[in-house]
């Protein structure tokens, strides 16, 4: 039996933001699993060594695959580079700015600090609003009312899903907002997660980067050509696919407003093309519940942990043949979401006080 | 004077390392550096209130467990966004193989 749906507020400056804090949901206590300390002091050890080499790899990519496109251009095989040059620019660029965003990818803050503001240019998030969005992301994660990173808020809009395979939802919303932050001001929502003393870092960068594409549009103009558009601002639209087939994975159909991010997360094996251009985010139960440990050792802490969480899913297939369908359930009925099992040498899940009280 | 009071054997804590201390309804969170120098901080970290006792010292920067804030063990100065507000420190000293801090 469906039960009564109330369509519920995703916004951080409505009913079900207040409901959250009053319920017990905003910056609650969540479920963390066993580990021992010593195990973790190494896990969390950062290093450069890694994050470097897979910068150079990427960045060779970009300049060999932007090479080859500007080659080949006038010609239909200008496709195959730009597709893989607009992959690397567009897709990502969006794990670059994560880990570089909790500042675990590199030992070195300067490093992280670089390639974070080079990949959120690329991945066409503003850098300051959206460290702290993800912040609060990493606090209240697929609480309703508080994360401002829902992925799909029910019911899940397929159109805006399908538009954000090529961004065509979220570019021209982040664009927007860059055009509203280089006037000095933010929206309501980010007035509620981004510190006075932040802001003017907003308003800046959001100068840089108009500065930056209206340099790009006088190439395109003076040159007559799009070619410029194609190396930045385009790539992230058309590259931006592989991101959204990874992403998706992370919390589409899954639980909101538990307290247990084995409920709320998907744990995806993946193959080693797109662990790379992913930085092994494919480890997201694991992610959410230790943000300290640098990408590079999340399989090892996958190793650790694994006996306390979900099955993790087999491939892009599994998780796509539980994802696609919970989706089109949840147009019908905005209720439903897809319960993940814990094995039984796992301890208890920690549904929080909400879904404590919901009948079964 | 000051209102020094005893926390816990010095070899309680690991080098680089801490530990949570909780005295009355105050929490506190106390560093050994890997060159065994004691500090002493507010337990919690400024920008949410998540003790940082959970989270672990590198390079004598405490991290917070939750969101990667990062503090200066020796002076509290927040290294950067999420966390902007400097963490208050306290005196520590070690006496007779006790580590005790001033939390006048």
């Amino acid at each position: 039996m469906t039960a009564e749906f109330i369509k519920r507020d995703y916004s951080l400056v409505g009913l079900d933001s207040k409901l959250a804090e009053e319920n017990g949901l905003a910056n609650a206590e969540w479920y963390a699993s066993d580990i021992p300390r010593k195990r973790m002091k190494e896990l969390i050890q950062r290093r450069n060594g890694p994050a470097i080499r897979d910068t150079a790899i990427w960045f060779i990519l970009l300049i060999v695959s932007g090479t080859a496109g500007y080659m080949l251009w006038g010609s239909w095989w200008a496709i195959i580079p730009f597709m893989i040059y607009g992959v690397l620019y567009g897709s990502a660029s969006d794990s670059r700015w994560h880990e570089c965003g909790h500042r675990t990818a590199f030992r070195t803050k300067w490093m992280n600090d670089v390639v974070y503001e080079i990949a959120s240019f690329m991945v066409l998030r503003e850098s300051v609003p959206w460290r702290w969005s993800h912040t609060r992301h990493h606090t209240d994660t697929i609480i309703v009312g508080r994360d401002p990173e829902i992925p799909s808020p029910r019911p899940p809009d397929l159109l805006g899903i399908a538009m954000a395979v090529f961004s065509l939802k979220s570019g021209p919303k982040e664009l927007s907002k860059v055009l509203l932050h280089c006037t000095g001001r933010l929206n309501a929502a980010e007035e509620t997660y981004i510190p006075e003393e932040e802001r003017y870092k907003v308003y800046w960068n959001a100068r840089i980067w108009v500065m930056i594409y209206a340099v790009v549009i006088a190439a395109v103009i003076i040159s007559g050509s799009i070619l410029p558009l194609m190396y930045i601002g385009l790539p992230s639209f058309y590259g931006a696919w592989e991101m959204v087939l990874c992403g998706l994975t992370q919390h589409i159909g899954l639980a909101e407003d538990v307290l247990d991010h084995r409920l709320n997360c998907r744990t995806v094996y993946m193959n080693p093309i797109s662990r790379f251009l992913y930085w092994e985010m494919n480890y997201h139960v694991e992610h959410h519940m230790f943000p300290m440990v640098p990408y590079h050792n999340l399989a090892k802490l996958h190793e650790e942990l694994k006996h306390d969480m979900p099955v993790p899913y087999s491939g892009f297939l599994e998780a796509y043949k539980e994802i696609i369908p919970a989706l089109f359930r949840q147009v019908k009925d905005p209720t439903y979401y897809v319960k993940r099992e814990l094995p039984s040498s796992a301890k208890p899940a920690m549904p929080g006080p909400v879904a404590a009280m919901m009948p079964e | 004077m000051g209102n020094w009071i005893q926390v816990c054997q010095a070899d309680d804590i690991e080098a680089e390392d801490v530990i949570r201390f909780d005295h009355g309804d105050r929490t506190f969170a106390i560093y050994r550096s890997n060159d065994d120098q004691y500090y002493a901080s507010d337990g919690l970290c400024t920008h949410e209130n998540v003790h940082l006792a959970g989270g672990f010292v590198m390079d004598n920067i405490i991290e917070c467990p939750k969101h990667n804030g990062r503090f200066d063990i020796a002076t509290g100065e927040a290294k950067g966004a999420p966390a902007c507000i400097d963490l208050r420190t306290y005196p520590v000293k070690v006496e007779g193989g006790q580590v005790v801090i001033d939390i006048s």
